[in-house]
């Protein structure tokens, strides 16, 4: 495999996306959302208005009777409005960070592999001395890169606002724990795989970006159901359950992985083009 | 030496549809080859195969030497591809839309600067350079497409309607420019097209491909002599009497008469006839003011085997031309 063939693949398909605001705008805006402005304001607003810490209390309380006995030892010595923030920043928002590296594999695969389809700049790629496997690779790492550095950007940037706003409370930095730098080191990796092998097989059979992107979207849910699951106390993202997570998307890349590229073969691209 | 593209028996089918049937073909280095025939015809099939983006149902091909079946990438560096659609990268420039494919030939740094300087130059996209593709209007952007088929000096070219879409200065340049790709630089051409003016002065052969069978091939005279018996000659008289009209019919040598006016078209066995035929023209008393002999247009040639091949019967002798 010819890397530098591989590396102009990537690097053009990284271009585009930025010479694109539909593209890139998301990927800005949703971590931004997601990871600076909803937790400012669930930490910034419960102060503002002054709600009773009664109210804040029971519904904490409930929360806690859920989590495994040691993690209720950490946090009980601390306040309400401690217990608050330490439970939003570290679990609440745990999965949603999640979506970021999804949502950005979901944008630039379905760009680059079913968008170039449909902008009819792919038959012109097939014509050239590249390979299958440099073609898919170097698309693959188009999305791949971005999605990880997202990730880890949006990442750095949401552990200096939580640090911040519980400063007050903790008197020291007291995020990340070890169950985020799992998650940040082995499941993002392995889930933006995950997501990039959706998209991958989605692409080779629908006509266009949103088609593509839509279907692809659906591997968002099992992280909506991670934030749901984690509400109604039945798994909360503990240093085991995120070292298995990582794991089982492993694993699932490995089919994926080796489905898409059944599905990467010029004469089966070029017969579906029209 | 052997024949830049060759292929004997190639077909390929897709399902019970039959899209290339039988294609035998032989091109010489440095020929411009006319592949004529409507949408659907298998055109764009046949090259797809040559490039190896298909594989043959059966039969085989070549390309420089190359096998189809065995050495798709030594085929696909060799070749340069100007598809239908001609798409470029619209959120990249023009410059690194050329950089791009540049780098999938595998060219690099100052000598792929270069070569970029030189088609930006020659196609008239200097002065855009840096402008992001999506702005250019139809003509710039199936310059630069034509260009990107040749940022790697390929020695056989496959283009697709590579002047549709141009304004008459500009489908000039690039005829000038195949023209002279074949001519200066030994490449060959394969070009498809619907524009049979253009096959006319560009290709010293052409194959006309119907329902993905070639139903004809050869030089236009090769083809124009198949499908038309004999010369037509058009003189051009002072005036024209039935007398005149009647004796120059009676002549020996002449085949086949037609009056339009004071100009009458004449049919004799071959052109070395046609200073006899002015003679006797002359002896007849006919006061001849110019001779022409006629020639059919690539799109006469064109029309007459299509309508050949759907009728399935030869063309008479007597027909007009």
């Amino acid at each position: 495999m010819d890397m530098r063939l591989v590396r102009a693949i990537a690097l053009k398909d990284v271009r585009e996306v930025v010479g694109s605001k539909q593209l890139w705008l998301p990927m800005i805006l949703v971590p931004l959302i997601f990871l600076v402005i909803f937790p400012t304001l669930s930490v910034l607003l419960p102060s503002a208005t002054k709600l009773p810490v009664t109210t804040l209390g029971s519904s904490l309380e409930t929360f806690m009777e859920r989590l495994p006995p040691a993690m209720r030892d950490l946090v009980g010595s601390m306040d309400d409005r401690g217990k608050f923030i330490y439970l939003m920043s570290v679990f609440f928002f745990a999965p949603f960070f999640l979506i970021i590296p999804i949502m950005v594999v979901s944008i630039i695969g379905a760009s680059s592999f079913a968008g170039e389809k449909e902008r009819k700049t792919l038959e012109s790629l097939l014509y050239t001395p590249i390979t299958d496997a440099e073609l898919m690779f170097g698309k693959i790492l188009s999305a791949f890169i971005p999605s990880v550095a997202v990730a880890w950007a949006s990442f750095i940037i949401y552990a200096i606002v939580v640090n911040a706003l519980g400063y007050p409370f903790f008197g020291r930095i007291f995020f990340p724990n070890l169950t985020w730098l799992v998650l940040l080191i082995w499941v993002v990796p392995s889930m933006s795989f995950f997501g990039l092998g959706i998209i991958v097989v989605v692409s080779s059979k629908v006509r266009g970006f949103q088609e593509a992107q839509q279907i692809g979207g659906l591997v968002v849910l099992p992280i909506v159901a991670l934030v749901l699951l984690q509400v109604f106390g039945v798994v909360y993202l503990s240093l085991s359950f995120a070292l298995i997570l990582g794991l089982a998307f492993l694993v699932i890349d490995y089919f994926l992985i080796r489905l898409g590229a059944r599905t990467f073969v010029r004469e089966d691209i070029i017969t579906k083009l029209k | 030496m052997a024949a830049a593209i060759e292929s004997q028996g190639l077909t390929r089918k897709f399902g019970d549809l039959v899209a290339v049937s039988e294609l035998n073909l032989k091109i010489e280095a440095g020929e411009v080859f006319g592949f004529l025939g409507p949408n659907g015809s298998g055109k764009t099939t046949t090259v797809r195969l040559l490039n190896c983006l298909l594989r043959p149902t059966s039969g085989w091909a070549k390309v420089m030497g190359f096998d189809i079946a065995d050495d798709p990438t030594e085929i696909r560096r060799r070749t340069g591809v100007l598809t239908e659609t001609a798409a470029l990268y619209e959120n990249l420039s023009a410059a690194d839309n050329l950089r791009f494919f540049g780098e999938l030939y595998g060219l690099y740094g100052e000598g792929l600067s270069k070569k970029i300087d030189e088609l930006l130059e020659f196609f008239g996209l200097a002065g855009r350079r840096g402008d992001r593709v999506g702005s250019f209007s139809t003509g710039m952007r199936k310059r630069l497409a034509i260009a990107r088929s040749l940022i790697h000096d390929p020695p056989v070219l496959f283009l697709d309607e590579p002047t549709s879409g141009l304004d008459p200065e500009a489908a000039r340049l690039v005829r000038d420019h195949i023209a002279e790709l074949s001519r200066g630089e030994k490449r060959t051409v394969f070009l498809c097209t619907h524009n049979l003016d253009e096959a006319q002065r560009l290709c010293s052969r052409v194959a006309v491909i119907e329902n993905g069978r070639v139903i004809a091939s050869g030089s236009p005279q090769e083809l124009e002599k198949r499908l038309w018996k004999g010369t037509w000659v058009e003189v051009n008289l002072e005036a024209v009497s039935d007398s005149l009209v009647a004796k120059i019919e009676s002549l020996g040598l002449v085949r086949s008469l037609k009056r339009d006016g004071r100009v009458i078209s004449v049919q004799v066995d071959s052109p070395s006839q046609i200073p006899d035929l002015v003679a006797e023209v002359v002896g007849a008393g006919g006061r001849i003011r110019a001779v022409n002999e006629v020639a059919h247009s690539l799109e006469e040639i064109y029309f007459r085997l299509r309508s050949e091949d759907v009728n399935g019967h030869e063309a008479g002798a007597g027909h007009r031309p």
